[in-house]
Order: C-alpha cells, then sequence, then structure tokens
C-alpha cells in the first residue's frame, strides 16, 4: 500500500519486459471519463463561446460601440450565432452533467482526498513554486498531487462552478435574479463568464505544460489508471 | 497467491500489464458516443434535440409571477442609444390610419380590432431589460396593454398553447401562452411616454420582459391564438432556440 497520511491508492506489482515494476492506480474510471469527456465539453463551450461573443464583442453598450477584441472567425464554431448557440446549450447539459457525476463520485467514494486542496496543503505551496520557477530544491513527493497540483485541479472546479452559474445568469437572467444580482447584474455576468473562460484556459495551458514535461507515462495513466513506478511509492 | 497478483482487498486486480491496461482503457469506450457530435447525419438532430431539452427546461422553470428587474427612470437607456436592427432601416410602410389588429383562433370575437380599442384597455409603463441574443442589452421605458388583459377582451381561450404574430416587415413569432399571460407582457404602443417611432414597430409591438429580444416582434398586423402553431419563428426557423425565456 502507498505510504499517504490522505488516501490510499491501490498498488501493484505487475510483469514489465524481464522484471518487476510497482503500479499505482491513480485514476478509477469515473475520474477518466470524466476527464476526457470534460476535455470535450470544455473545448466545445469555449470555441461556440468565442462565437457567440463574435457577435457583440464587446461588454460596453451598444451604442456606441466600442469591439473589445474581434476573435478570428477559426477559433469559433458553430458557424454564426445560431449555430453557436445550438453547440452552447447541447454542450451545456454534458458539461453540467459530467461535473455533477464526477463531484458525486468523488463525495461518495470518498477518492476528493486525492485532489481536493485543504489547508494541510498550504505549507507545501511555497516550496513547490520554489522548486517550479526559482530553481528550488524538489520537496519529497509523498501523495499523488503536490500541493500546487491540489490548488490547481480544485481552483479548476471552482472555476468551472463559476463558469456554470455565470452562463445560467446569462441564459435565465430574470428566473435567476438573485443569482444575477449577486454578480452585479445581467452585464457583469457576461464580464464574469468571460474571466472565467480565461481562468480555464490558463488552467488548460499550465496543466498541458505540465503534462508534456512529465512524459508519456503521466498522460497514459489519465487512459489506463495505472502509473508505473511513481515517486511517491517507497 | 500469485505473486504478480495485488494484495489489496478491493480495487482493479491487475494481472500483467498489457492486459490490465488494455482492460481499463476499454472502460472509457462509451465516450466514442460523442464522436456522433463529429458526423454531420447525426450532429443536427443531436443539436436540435439539445436545444430543445434547453427550451423544455427553461419553461419548466419559468415562474408566472416572478417579475422582471424594474429600473429607475435614471438608469433608462436613451431612446437614440436603444439600437435598432439593420432590417428595421427598411420601411415596412404600414398605414398607421387604416391600421388594425387581426384576431383569429380559439377567440370568442375574433375580428379586426383598432389602435383605440386596444389603448382603452388600462395601461401599464415599465422601464424593463431587453436582452439581444448578441449579447448587448438596453434598458427601455415600455408602454401599452397588458397581453393578458387583452386576450380577455378578445375572449381568448387561456388553455390554448400559443400566440401567432405576423408583422407588417414578414417577420413572425411563437409566444407560449404562459409567458404571454405574464403581468409585464405588453402589446406595446409607447416607447419613452411618445407614440412607438417607424423603427421600434409602431404602431405596436410586443414587449415581453421574460424573453430574449427576437421574440419581441414589431409592426404587428395579425395575432392567433392557438395550439398549433404554422411556424416557430423568423430566427426559430434558423435555428434560434423557439421558447428562450430570461
Amino acid at each position: 500500500m502507498a505510504a499517504s497520511n490522505s488516501i490510499q491508492i491501490p498498488v501493484a506489482v505487475v510483469k514489465a519486459g524481464e522484471g518487476l515494476v510497482q503500479t499505482a492506480y491513480e485514476h478509477p474510471w469515473v475520474v477518466r471519463f470524466c476527464h476526457w469527456l470534460n476535455t470535450v465539453s470544455l473545448f466545445v463551450m469555449a470555441a461556440s463561446g468565442l462565437q457567440i461573443f463574435r457577435a457583440f464583442p464587446s461588454f460596453g453598450p451598444k451604442i456606441p460601440q466600442h469591439d473589445l477584441l474581434n476573435v478570428p472567425k477559426f477559433l469559433g464554431l458553430g458557424g454564426w450565432l445560431g449555430g453557436a448557440l445550438q453547440w452552447h446549450m447541447t454542450f451545456a447539459w454534458i458539461y453540467v452533467a459530467t461535473g455533477v457525476f464526477y463531484i458525486a463520485y468523488q463525495v461518495f467514494s470518498r477518492n476528493y482526498r486525492q485532489p481536493l486542496f485543504v489547508r494541510r496543503d498550504l505549507a507545501g505551496v511555497w516550496p513547490m513554486i520554489r522548486h517550479y520557477f526559482f530553481f528550488g530544491r524538489k520537496p519529497p513527493q509523498t501523495e499523488v498531487y503536490n500541493p500546487l497540483q491540489k490548488m490547481a485541479y480544485t481552483s479548476a472546479i471552482l472555476f468551472g462552478l463559476l463558469s456554470v452559474l455565470t452562463g445560467i445568469v446569462l441564459f435565465n437572467p430574470v428566473q435567476f435574479s438573485l443569482l444575477a444580482t449577486l454578480m452585479g447584474g445581467f452585464h457583469w455576468a457576461r464580464v464574469w463568464h468571460f474571466c472565467v473562460l480565461c481562468a480555464l484556459l490558463l488552467f488548460v495551458l499550465g496543466h498541458l505544460i505540465m503534462v508534456i514535461l512529465h512524459g508519456w507515462n503521466n498522460f497514459t495513466s489519465m487512459l489506463t489508471g495505472w502509473k508505473r513506478n511513481p515517486e511517491y511509492l517507497p | 497467491m500469485n505473486p504478480l497478483e495485488s494484495e489489496m482487498p478491493d480495487g482493479p486486480k491487475p494481472g500483467n500489464s498489457r492486459s490490465l491496461n488494455r482492460r481499463e482503457l476499454l472502460k472509457l469506450s462509451p465516450l466514442l458516443v460523442v464522436g456522433a457530435f463529429a458526423i454531420p447525419r447525426f450532429r443536427d438532430p443531436l443539436l436540435t434535440a439539445g436545444v430543445s431539452f434547453t427550451d423544455w427546461a427553461s419553461a419548466k422553470w419559468f415562474r408566472r409571477n416572478h417579475l422582471a428587474p424594474i429600473f429607475a427612470n435614471s438608469e433608462v437607456t436613451p431612446l437614440e442609444k436603444f439600437y435598432v436592427n439593420t432590417y428595421d432601416v427598411d420601411d415596412p410602410e404600414v398605414d398607421l390610419d387604416t391600421w388594425r389588429l387581426t384576431v383569429s383562433g380559439d377567440v370568442q370575437r375574433p375580428g379586426e380590432y383598432t389602435l383605440a380599442q386596444i389603448q382603452s384597455l388600462p395601461k401599464l409603463t415599465q422601464n424593463t431589460r431587453h436582452i439581444c441574443v448578441e449579447g448587448w442589452d438596453a434598458i427601455g421605458r415600455f408602454g401599452g396593454t397588458r397581453i393578458s388583459d387583452f386576450l380577455q377582451y378578445i375572449g381568448a381561450n387561456r388553455d390554448a398553447k400559443f400566440l401567432y404574430v405576423e408583422c407588417a416587415d414578414d417577420y413572425y413569432e411563437s409566444l407560449d401562452m404562459a409567458s404571454a399571460l405574464h403581468p409585464q407582457s405588453l402589446l406595446c404602443y409607447e416607447m419613452y411616454d411618445q407614440p412607438l417611432t417607424r423603427e421600434h414597430g409602431a404602431p405596436l409591438r410586443l414587449s415581453v420582459p421574460t424573453k430574449i429580444g427576437y421574440k419581441q416582434a414589431k409592426y404587428l398586423t395579425s395575432l392567433r391564438v392557438t395550439d398549433v402553431v404554422p411556424k416557430k419563428g423568423y430566427w426559430e426557423d434558423q435555428g434560434y432556440p423557439a421558447y428562450y425565456g430570461l
């Protein structure tokens, strides 16, 4: 069993070529399923969202209209506003359903202890930042995720939640008028919705860089669940 | 016990590495269903179903007596800054003197109604937000007759499902009965305390603060109370959501 003070990860010894290696079951089926389904949804939501934004690329008044940025056509999905709305409104449900399924699984399986950033992780944040950005010594890895990773994954879930809440206000600002008021009204909800998109895109960018830096073994673990010789195993 | 087997009490039981990985990978195969969105034959019905589901959900959480926000006069967008769509630049050439609203369908008193008849009903003036599907919004001052009052006036069957309106500029719209009966839904003949200007749909338009902008049809010429609409609406028939409540 993996030595870990937060969650027990199933570990096995398997044949690899001539020898034996330790391998850890890091990602249960539901987590992997949600990860890849959400990859598709997030891509569709971002691209169709940018196409919707092309219809009125501003956060100011309609008259006079000051365009904030013109999103290139090739980044959009759906071809025109109506088409983009169809993609956005269809995948919104897949996006929400995936999120609900994921969070319900994490809570009921108690697997949330693997990615959730908690107070105990706070002390480990600065050493990780020093290691990543300022050539500091690498702190020993005792769990599947280091504190900074946990912080990133927990933030991503919060951004996901905020993307849904701001989106609901944009879609139905009258029925969800209380939520709209909390966001500063319809106008501001549109700004927040866009900010959340930027935050999620930044997360994805950082996530991709880290996966590339950590290699193939790290990538395949999100497909098969198993990671060979993870450094936190003795 | 096979030394290659795991000692864990539960969780997946590994055999050799390759078959183990193959088995785990196969568990993700249901994800291939999403690939249907890449095939045009399946994509279009799927997206249509997605929009229909959105419309259905949106109609479910519509609250009949929940009011849209009302704004102070100081918050109202000046009339000259209230955007008019480019197709409204074309004059539909409505003759205001001979204009009538043709009422038909599931009503006790069908026929032609003058603007004076509509204006004889109680007038409601309210500052509400108009939201365009494009994403911009403007707060306007709208005055008119409650649609529910007019429906009573013409003896409409309130259990019918839709109002269907046609316009002088060949625009047309459908409006579900629950939204039509909402206390803020207007047959609007005034904006900014003045009779509607030509660009804003003179002499009569819809103002439904619980609906997206393209449902607020201008230049109304006919109104039909019906269970079955011949068409969903000008933009809806090109792919926009038909319900689009706010």
